[in-house]
Parts: C-alpha cells; structure tokens; sequence
C-alpha cells in the first residue's frame, strides 16, 4: 500500500468537499436529493468514517457502537431542553458525553480481543438498550422516547432573552435547522470529520494502528504498549458515533433507545464492510447503498413496477415484478441481504475493491497484450531458428 | 564484573513434568558475540523466551545492564535495550517493507505510547531516512516499497534484523537468523552479522549452522537437555569431547 502525498490528500479533500456540497444536485437523477435523506446520508456517514477508524485500521470489531449513538442523541436532547436550542452546545456535549462512555467500555472490552472483545461491546450497548428502557426512565422517558416539551427550561436562551411560544425548533444562531440549511449543517461537520479522519490515516498514529491489526504481539516486542492505542482508536471512533446521534437529534429532536438496539450496531458493520473496511471513501459508499435502499427500495411497491417495466410485452412486464416485487418495498432488506452476500463472497474488500479491480482491467489489458506479443516474438524467433537451421 | 552485560542467574523452567531449562547460569560480556548451540529441544529458544518476557521462569532472574527483566512486560525489555529476532520470521504481512522498518523506529523515537494524529507520515523525513539506511545494510533497499508479506522467507529474515537494527538495541538476541537460507544468503547474513559486530553491540545467537557459529561467536555455550554442558572460546568448544559425544555424536567439526 503506497502513501498518497499530501498534494494527492488535499486534491481527495477539495473533490469530496465538492461533492458533498453539491450532493442536492448530482443525487437528483435517482431521486435522493430531498433534504430528509441527504442528512441521513451525512449522519450516517460520519458514524461510518467512525467505526472505520476502529475496525479498518486495528481490525477490532466493535458490535455495541449504537450505545454511542444513543448517547449522543440524549445528550443533545437534553442540551435542547435544559440549555438552549442552539446545536453548537448539544453537538459538543453529545460527543464528548459518547466519548466518556466509549473510554468506560473500551477499557473494560478492550481486555480481551477477537470475539471476545466482539461480544463484550455488545453486551455493554445491550445493557445501555435495556438500561434506557428500565432504570433509566427518568433520563430516558423509556418507550416514549426523549422529546421536547412546552415547559422545558431552556436556562441560556433565556439568559439571552430569547423566549419560544409553542414547542421551539433546533437553530444554528438563528438559523433554523430544517430542510437544507440543516442538511448543509451536518454536511460541513461531515467534511471535518472526513478531514480528521484522513489525517489518523496518514500519520504515524495510523500507521501503528495498522501495525496492530497486522500483527499484534510484534508490536509488544517492538516496544510498543498496544492497549493505549486501541483505547484511544475505540474512544475516538466512540466520539464519533455520538456526534452522529447529536446530529440525528438536531435534525429531529427526538431520542428513544431503539437507537441503541444491536441492529443499529450492525447495521454500521454492514455499511463498513460492504463498502470497504479500512479505506477512506469505502465506508461512505456502503452508508450510501444502505439509506439508499432503506428509503428508496422501500418506497416502491407493485404498482411502480408496472409503471417501471411498462416498455416490456405484458407477459414479460407481469413475470418481471414478480420476480422482483419480493425484493423491493417491504421486502428491502432481502435486497440488501442479497448484495451484501454477493459483496463479501465476490468482493471481499467491498465496493472499494470492486472499483479498485475496474481501475486495474486496462494495466490488466496491457500486461495480456504485452505477454501475447512477447510469446508471437519468441515463436517467431524459433520458426527463423529452425528454418536456419 | 560490571563489563558482563547479560547475566542469567539460576534460571529454572518447567513445562508440566518436562524440565526445560535446569538452573541455567549464563554471563555475557559486553560487546561480544555469544553463542548458544545446542540439539533440538535443548532448551535454546525457551532461554530466549524467559529473556524477553515471553515466558516467565520457575525461579531464578535475567539481569540486564543493572535492571532486572524477570517480571517485566515485553514491550519495557524492548525499552531497556535487548531486541529479538525471531525463528520464525515476525513481521507486519500488511505494510510495506519500509513501513515494518519505520514502525520500529517510531517505538524508539516515540516511547511505549504517543498520540500525535497530525503530523504526516510524509513529514517523518528523519525515521524515513533512518529506516532506509538500514535497510541499505541488509540489502532491501530496492524493494522497499513493496508489500512485505509477499517476501521470500530468507529476504523476511533479513528484514527481521533490520528491524531490530534501527532501534540500536543494546542486547540482540538472534534466533537462527540463517535457518532456512540458501548457502549464498547464509554468507550474506554472515558479512552482514559481522558488520554490526565491528559495532559493539553485544549478540546472543542460537544456531545450528556450525559454520555460522564458528565464523562469528567469541564465546559458545553448549545447552543439552535443559543443562550447559559446556562453555568456552570456539577452539575450546571443537576440541571438547563432552561436547562431541553429547551434541555433535562424535563427529569432526
């Protein structure tokens, strides 16, 4: 794996900057450019980038990340109801609250590794699920889930003199975070997380990390103590992941503890792997097929077949959405089930490795070409030989 | 004596019923190379193992340029100056050869722990330069930027020693660095082993290759079943019968 130079890096950041940006435009053709799922594309992303600082760089797999999630959320709400409903204190407040968290369980998990540490980070985001719905009620408001309410305190914006009439909506110093204004929010901190995590990658702190993943005990005898490092990797990909679920709570104030359910958890490994673990884009990518489908694939239903195949014969028209209608609608995740077996079966790298592969077939080409030639050469050379002789 | 750097004082260490090193006394002099031979399951590597923290003895301590490294972590005998070379080479399989020298040399720059996300791997001219330079001394120069995993096993080796020379260890524990290399490569390791010797670091080596030993060791102890039998200069150890008869089957050296 050959480094990129810096001037590389700050071409991949303009590029990605210039493309989350105008993601509202390019992303029109297929219908995802409504505000609503270009943040979840943003959040989501941000707690991929995350979980990728973990997992693609030290290869310890973390199966209890929506606990950070959930954290992050609560926390935010809370900075609603009791500070202000500017997002800047809830942001701050949520990661570094996630961050406390992660610390807590990744020096308990990070004890053991493999599975066991695997299990370990589930048992605590579990316990964190179970906790929301029980004990914590008073925090959480249990099933309910955490929301605003007409008689919440607000202390700072009243400090300011800033009253609200009615239920008060999330704002940026005034500027409400709704529609694009809240999607261009969560855009430009995807894009410092993007940058943040592009530097781990490219110093010697990521260097190590990779180290560790390719082999752990060498590093012991190499004069490294590699705890620290996988603790400080598991409380910043931690931090991550509840600036993410801030930000859920910032485009909807409203947390509940199904955010912290192992399916969340999963579904950031599913996202990680199927784009490609331990690559910069890869996770985003895999965040985009998923929220992708998740929200488009689950829209369609058999009438929008027929409308979408409406060019075939009718006989090939009626078995088509039949084949396909079990997929599509409530059947999405059979989709996804399916792409994802035939990514990590094909793709072991992910969608990275996919494009990776394409980038490689005209070197590929060349090289077959050059093989021919040389062979025709040297059978040519041979016939002059034997002709001679 | 303060010049003895190495001294094993008593070392006591059991599998189960099998007695693998019995009260094993051993001094290393500074700046010498030592030599350990001894017949297969003599006890060799687990002696290496107890130095660097791998296993832990029954009784007896491993003294080392006054600090004492029985009960210590690996990774603060990596810091108190003593490296290991594997028998089985240890490597990064993932990173680049460069990148398996320069990891090295930022454990010795950088201490057991630091956290700086920051500064480029790019800006790290010193290590680079560093770490190209040793690998210039065991001649991987011109690959080193490919994937290290894909070596061969004897150009893994190599790389395994450049890896312990960029920490200027004070104490190189050598398990047959030449087990597994063609004749031209064991001469190689010879010329390149006996460089560092014009340095003044001290070696430790566990070898079966005689010609190996014989070309390097200023000292050789003879280890059989878990006991020295044995210790001298190398005329002292070809002309000792005991050792004929117990190591070497009373063969010619």
């Amino acid at each position: 794996m050959s480094m990129a130079t810096p001037k590389q890096d700050m071409v991949t950041m303009a590029l990605f900057t210039a493309a989350v940006l105008s993601a509202p435009l390019w992303l029109s053709p297929i219908g995802a450019n409504y505000p609503d799922l270009l943040q979840k594309f943003a959040i989501y992303g941000i707690f991929a980038i995350g979980f990728n600082i973990l997992f693609g760089l030290t290869g310890y797999l973390s199966f209890g990340h929506a606990a950070f999630l959930g954290v992050g959320s609560y926390t935010a709400v809370w900075s609603f109801k009791l500070l202000s409903m500017n997002v800047i204190p809830a942001v701050i407040f949520g990661t570094l609250l996630a961050g406390l968290f992660a610390l807590a369980i990744g020096y308990l998990s990070l004890r053991r590794s493999g599975i066991y540490f695997s299990i370990l980070t589930l048992a605590f985001a579990q316990m964190c699920y179970n906790l929301a719905y029980s004990v914590l009620t008073p925090i959480t408001n249990g099933e309910t889930g955490l929301q605003l309410d007409i008689g919440d305190p607000h202390v700072l914006d009243s400090l300011f003199g800033i009253e609200y009439t009615g239920l008060p909506s999330t704002s940026l110093f005034g500027l409400q975070m709704t529609g694009y204004s809240g999607f261009y929010f969560c855009a430009v901190i995807l894009i410092l997380a993007f940058f943040l995590s592009l530097r781990i990658f490219r110093s010697a702190f990521g260097m190590k990390l990779r180290a560790i993943k390719s082999n752990q005990t060498r590093m012991m005898y190499t004069g490294f103590n590699t705890r620290p490092y996988l603790l400080t990797a598991f409380v910043i990909s931690g931090m991550y992941a509840g600036l993410a679920g801030s930000l859920l709570a910032v485009t909807d104030p409203l947390a509940g503890a199904e955010r912290m359910q192992w399916t969340a958890s999963g579904e950031v490994v599913l996202m990680t792997i199927l784009g490609g673990a331990g690559t910069l884009i890869g996770p985003l990518l895999g965040v985009g097929l998923i929220k992708y489908f998740e929200n488009i694939f689950s829209a369609l239903n058999e009438q929008t077949l027929h409308e979408v195949f409406a060019f075939l014969p009718d006989w090939i028209e009626n078995l088509t959405v039949a084949i396909v209608n079990p997929f599509v609608g409530e059947g999405w995740h059979l989709m996804l089930g399916v792409l994802f077996m035939v990514i990590v079966i094909f793709l072991p790298g992910g969608v990275m490795e996919g494009i990776r592969r394409i980038a490689d077939l005209p070197r590929k080409f060349r090289r077959k070409a050059e093989k021919r030639r040389q062979e025709a050469e040297h059978a040519a050379a041979l016939r002059a030989a034997e002709e001679e002789g | 004596m303060s010049d003895y750097i190495l001294d094993i004082d008593k070392v006591d260490k059991t599998f189960g019923g099998l007695h693998a090193l019995a009260d094993i006394n051993l001094k290393v002099e500074k700046g010498t190379v030592h030599a350990i031979i001894g017949p297969n399951g003599a006890g060799k590597s687990t002696l290496l193992n107890v130095c660097i923290g791998k296993l832990a003895p029954n009784s007896g301590t491993v003294n080392f340029d006054g600090q004492i490294l029985t009960g210590m972590h690996p990774y603060q005998i990596n810091k108190a100056g003593v490296v290991r070379v594997f028998q089985t080479p240890e490597i990064f399989p993932d990173l680049t050869i460069l990148q398996n020298v320069m990891v090295p040399a930022f454990a010795k720059r950088d201490g057991t722990f630091t956290f700086n996300f920051w500064k480029s791997m790019s800006a790290e001219r010193k290590i680079r330069q560093e770490a190209e330079h040793v690998l210039e001394d065991v001649g991987l120069a011109e690959q080193m930027h490919n994937h290290s995993g894909s070596m061969s096993r004897g150009d893994k080796r190599r790389l395994e020693i450049a890896m312990a020379l960029v920490q200027h260890p004070k104490l190189l524990l050598l398990d047959e660095p030449t087990a597994g290399m063609s004749r031209h490569d064991t001469n190689r390791t010879i010329d390149l082993l006996k460089k560092i010797k014009e340095r003044g670091m001290t070696k430790v080596i566990i070898e079966h290759d005689m010609h190996v030993v014989f070309s390097l060791a200023d000292r050789i102890s003879v280890l059989a079943q878990g006991r020295i039998i044995a210790e001298g200069t190398p005329d002292e150890i070809r002309g000792n019968p005991k050792v004929q008869e117990a190591y070497l089957g009373g063969a010619e050296l």
